[in-house]
């Protein structure tokens, strides 16, 4: 007995360094010259944390750990080589695979307690089993989404949020009379059921211009599952890196909503499928300017300060290389070019930050929105490749407009706007974008990788 | 409700207000590498399968505790392994030391 205790004093204490390299590891994500040395104190905290269980004590079987070890780790290598324009899917999975776990470990442990099981034990299990059921099942469908084996489209019902409300009413309702009445097992399979069915009612509805904010709300339940999977098992080290986890997502979902200007609840029971319907009037054909490539190069060239705003388009053509040699090109010749990037451009928090460090785009030139908005006077070309509702200037100045108050790019102050656009639909969200009608605006009409590589070409590169 | 759950209230609390703080400070550059990162120690939960599935107390829980197990695995592997191959891209223009 006593070297049983032993032990697990051993395991307490290695679970203590595991906890402290974790925040240290997220204390370096602060910036990109540390942030490598978090991974590292990543890995070994959690090395550690793995190597210090398996001495646990109730241990008698290691080999379908080792099973579960092995091909875990055959199916994580490839799910990290993905490709960087990967990355949102392969999040979103992740995900769903942390969520799968916590609700697994959750779902043996009611077994193996039931029907011993104290109220306060039951509550945290059913919030465990609740947020891990919702969030495996919508976060495979944000995955499905992003991967376009979904229709991308939010898909709307009459009636949807009542549905939604109900399910999720059932899924809580037949938890807490479990909690008050634990030899009601029965109702165990409800409430797991039921939260798996309202993950994929809550994902449904939701676009592909929210994912961003739906990707850092999923990361935040999954968190907060783990953390109450480490209240089930009485673990610090998993209520700890839940809660870290947890508040990281909250943090990005809430940053995230701040810049599309939407409440939380206004993303979660979603207004954007309405917005399509009011947005498709008014569709009258205004004269736009457009422009060569040839002519474009000569702008650019001209220039001595030059914005480049990127959005999902960019990392749809896979321009980011074109663009890099675009970059580089413009440089050598002395002019300044930077890239504005608006925290929801792309599909997920940080997502064309990514894709422009993949080209070998110095991080130091990619500048927050907050923080380039007020040089765009002072700009001579603002180049939009493949964005376009976070540069929509009606949600600066027209009342009615569904993106009215989103914080946007102010691209259209600078002295010559170009958007490549493949043509005049309009973008994700269905508005309209009167950007393109300025005298200022120059609409390049044509593929993203084809057309920045046509405007290299011109200006002498290969 | 006894003493235990009570300290580990205290230091959920703690931890949350860490993150918080913690989460912060880091750039808006690294918002996918950091959602990847938390991603892979969040993975932690893999130690409560490991224990489920070492214990052996019914088949059940040891099936499920094995493809926990392999879930999380994956997410600790693939996780670290994609924000590490991030991180490596982010290079300044200006020369390094």
């Amino acid at each position: 007995m006593n070297e049983f205790a032993g032990s697990q004093h051993v395991i307490e204490f290695i679970y203590l360094i595991a906890s402290a390299l974790f925040i240290l590891s997220l204390k370096w994500m602060s910036s990109p010259a540390t942030a490598r040395h978090g991974i590292l104190a990543g890995e070994i905290g959690m090395v550690l944390a793995i190597a210090g269980t398996l001495l646990h004590h109730g241990i008698v079987d290691y080999k379908w750990i080792a099973v579960g070890l092995v091909l875990g780790s055959g199916i994580g290598i490839p799910l990290g080589m993905v490709h960087m324009t990967a990355v949102p899917q392969r999040t979103a999975l992740s995900h769903a695979f942390g969520a799968l776990c916590v609700t697994l470990v959750g779902t043996a442990e009611f077994y193996l307690r039931t029907p011993n099981v104290p109220k306060f034990m039951m509550s945290v299990l059913s919030m465990e089993v609740i947020l891990g059921g919702l969030t495996f099942t919508g976060s495979l469908m944000a995955a499905g989404k992003l991967q376009e084996i979904l229709p991308q489209r939010p898909i709307t019902y009459k009636g949807q949020n009542l549905v939604n409300f109900l399910l999720f009413g059932v899924a809580v309702g037949s938890a807490i009379y479990l909690v008050l009445h634990p030899e009601a097992k029965q109702l165990f399979p409800l409430v797991v059921g039921v939260s798996l069915v309202f993950g994929i009612l809550l994902v449904i509805p939701i676009g592909g211009a929210d994912m961003p904010t739906v990707i850092s709300l999923l990361n935040g339940y999954a968190g907060l599952s783990a953390a109450a999977m480490g209240f089930v098992l009485q673990n610090k080290l998993l209520i700890i890196a839940g809660a870290l986890d947890g508040s990281s997502g909250l943090i990005l979902s809430v940053i995230m909503s701040k810049a599309m200007n939407r409440s939380f609840s206004n993303v979660l029971f979603g207004a954007f499928g309405q917005v399509q319907v009011a947005a498709a009037g008014g569709q009258e054909a205004r004269p736009v300017h457009s422009a060569t490539a040839e002519e474009a190069a000569a702008i650019l060239a001209a220039a001595n300060k030059v914005v480049i705003v990127p959005g999902y388009g960019m990392a749809v053509a896979q321009a980011q290389h074109k663009v890099r040699e675009l970059y580089d090109i413009l440089s050598k010749k002395g002019v300044d070019v930077r890239f504005a990037i608006h925290p929801v451009a792309g599909r997920m928090p940080g997502h064309m930050n990514v894709l422009l460090a993949e080209a070998d785009i110095p991080y130091d030139r990619l500048i927050e929105m907050d923080e380039i908005n007020g040089d765009f006077p002072q700009t001579d070309v603002a180049l939009v490749i493949g964005a376009n509702d976070v540069t929509n200037p009606a949600a600066r100045t027209d009342t009615s407009s569904p993106i009215y108050g989103m914080p946007i790019l102010d691209v259209d102050k600078a002295h010559t706007v170009m958007v490549i656009k493949r043509s005049m639909s309009p973008g994700f969200a269905g508005i309209d974008n009167p950007l393109y009608y300025l005298d200022n605006t120059l609409m390049l009409f044509g593929d993203a990788k084809q057309f920045v590589g046509a405007i290299v070409r011109e200006l002498g590169g290969h | 409700m006894n003493s235990n759950l009570i300290d580990d209230l205290f230091i959920f609390m703690l931890a949350c207000f860490i993150g918080f703080e913690v989460i912060r400070h880091v750039s808006p550059l690294l918002h996918t590498p950091l959602m990847s990162l938390t991603n892979a120690l969040d993975a932690i939960a893999v130690v409560g399968a490991i224990v489920l599935v070492g214990e052996r107390k019914s088949e059940f829980a040891t099936v499920l505790g094995v493809i926990a197990i392999v879930a999380a695995t994956s997410n600790v592997v693939g996780g670290f392994f994609i924000t590490d191959r991030m991180l490596k891209m982010f290079k300044s223009s200006r020369p390094s030391k």
